[in-house]
């Protein structure tokens, strides 16, 4: 029999909540909540139309500490109107953005669960959005480092999607979805003959974290373990911070000219996966990550 | 307006723009403060991977060959294109790439402005167009996230009630003079087009002011006290 007994217990960052994700991914008992649910900034908007509010309008965001430094954080709650975004949420993340550029931490952490714009506010929501790429930006201009994690039950949609390839790294797991317009749009807007949103091997195998990390869209891909996270956030803080400059740009500029060349007339991952040299790739989506990982290291993967 | 129209208007000293068959235009225009970059889109282009890859380019190319010219974009997109084969590429990845590129270039000293002059939604008004310092729009663009009936089939609130909310918050209801109340558009431009972007030309840029705005203009009266709490934090 196996013996489970000296096994650490997995807690799912896939089933957590903003809070509990990041009690668990920082250094115990270092966060400290900025704008907490006790300072009640609500959603004008939502009480406009009647619906219901959250105290910290689906955004966590504070300080803390990982491995002994300092960082900001900020968690987008799914479980509130999964994760979208308005005009309180995009500003306490938009202003913690600002604080990292005053304070320097060694990084900035995004938990990234979203649908992008809340539409019930929308017009402030894009707004919001645009604000925060700027700030995100600017914070990285001023040396620190955004780190995005994905990997909870709504994806990182919308513009929220365009925010994660802002940062300087993202981590994702299995469960994990990144991208543009989510699959429930695209149905709605051009016919399920475009995409099936209800199935799902498909819109993961579209979105998910294994296509992402094959794609040089994302740079660590791990277990759906929030102890598996930080250790990827530890060693992606130990790396060399690249600056966003113009050789980097123009070689992220080639990095897409090249994805588009290639497997611009794919109308499946697997057709992708086949290319990059997965002999048999609808194997893929059943590997677990370790496994996964292994195949894929043996492969000459684009460079990101 | 016609895009021709438009240059005619905004560049009577001439210009060297090019529209191309999908929707792109670019090149560079004489004004009376030197010559700028122009960059855009036409008839409502759905932005996908391959238009987001050639105006990264032209910014790419513009910052390595006309260090400190300001870009002008010109904006008419009906959003980001929709299809799974553009998800299965990571559009997202695509867009950010062009954000990151006008951001090089602002960081370079490169003035960066907008004209909306037909439509501007969502995502494809996100990866350019509200990246400039000053975001202006002609009175008759559109400029929306999403049409009242698609908001309504999403939200799952009745048609009626958006409808009459609409009317009273400028927050979810599409049109210009919303997203102006909101702080999201500096200004309306009005004829002649050449002296406006004159006039914008010569104000040095002040960063982000748009929650500044939206404040002044009470659409959005949150946002920038909110940030400024957490600032002070």
């Amino acid at each position: 029999m196996t013996d489970f007994s000296n096994r650490q217990r997995v807690r799912s960052y896939y089933e957590a909540n903003a809070r509990y994700r990041i009690a668990h991914l920082l250094d115990a008992e270092s966060f400290s909540e900025i704008l907490g649910p006790t300072e009640r900034f609500t959603s004008p908007h939502l009480e406009a139309l009647g619906l219901p509010c959250a105290f910290d309008d689906g955004i966590v965001i504070g300080r803390g500490c990982l491995n002994g430094l300092p960082v900001l954080i900020a968690s987008q709650e799914g479980g509130f109107m999964g994760g979208a975004v308005g005009e309180v949420h995009g500003a306490k993340l938009t202003g913690l953005l600002e604080l990292a550029v005053i304070e320097k931490p060694a990084a900035v952490l995004l938990l990234l669960e979203s649908g992008g714009v809340r539409l019930h506010e929308a017009n402030a929501g894009l707004i919001a959005i645009s604000e925060i790429i700027r700030a995100l930006l600017v914070a990285r201009n001023a040396g620190v480092p955004v780190i995005g994690l994905i990997g909870g039950v709504f994806g990182c949609f919308g513009g929220m999607g365009i925010v994660a390839r802002c940062c300087n790294s993202l981590i994702i797991n299995e469960e994990g979805r990144l991208g543009l317009s989510g699959p429930e749009v695209i149905e709605t807007t051009m016919g399920v003959e475009e995409l099936d949103a209800s199935d799902r091997a498909l819109v993961w195998r579209t979105v998910g974290g294994k296509h992402r990390f094959l794609l040089g869209e994302v740079q660590r891909l791990v277990e759906d373990d929030i102890a598996e996270f930080r250790q990827a956030v530890i060693e992606t803080l130990a790396k060399t911070v690249q600056p966003l400059d113009l050789e980097a740009l123009e070689r992220e500029h080639l990095v897409l000219e090249q994805r588009l060349s290639n497997y611009g007339s794919c109308r499946d991952s697997s057709e992708i996966w086949r290319m990059i040299g997965f002999d048999d790739p609808l194997r893929l989506p059943l590997l677990d990550v370790q496994s996964f990982l292994h195949a894929a290291g043996s492969l000459d993967l684009e460079a990101s | 307006m016609k895009t021709k129209d438009l240059l005619d208007q905004l560049f009577p000293d001439g210009h060297s723009i090019e529209t191309t068959a999908d929707g792109l235009l670019s090149g560079y225009a004489q004004t009376a403060k030197g010559a700028i970059a122009v960059m855009g889109t036409t008839g409502h282009l759905a932005l996908g991977v391959e238009a987001a890859l050639s105006l990264a380019q032209f910014v790419l190319n513009v910052v390595k060959q006309s260090p400190g010219c300001p870009i002008l974009m010109l904006v008419d997109t009906q959003g980001q294109r929709l299809s799974k084969r553009d998800e299965l590429l990571g559009i997202n990845g695509y867009l950010a790439h062009l954000v990151k590129c006008l951001e090089l270039a602002r960081i370079r000293g490169h003035q960066l402005l907008t004209l909306v002059y037909a439509e501007a939604v969502s995502g494809g008004f996100l990866a350019f167009g509200l990246m400039a310092d000053e975001i202006h729009t002609l009175a008759e663009a559109k400029v929306r996230v999403m049409n009242l009936p698609a908001m309504a089939r999403i939200t799952k609130l009745p048609l009626e009630k958006l409808e009459e909310l609409s009317a009273a918050s400028p927050s979810f209801a599409p049109g210009v003079a919303n997203f102006y109340q909101l702080g999201g558009l500096r200004s309306i431009w009005s004829p002649p087009l050449a002296a406006e972007l004159l006039k914008a030309l010569d104000r040095p840029p002040a960063g982000d002011c748009r929650r500044e705005d939206g404040l002044t203009r009470q659409g959005r009266t949150l946002a920038g006290r909110v940030a400024q709490l957490v600032r002070e934090a």
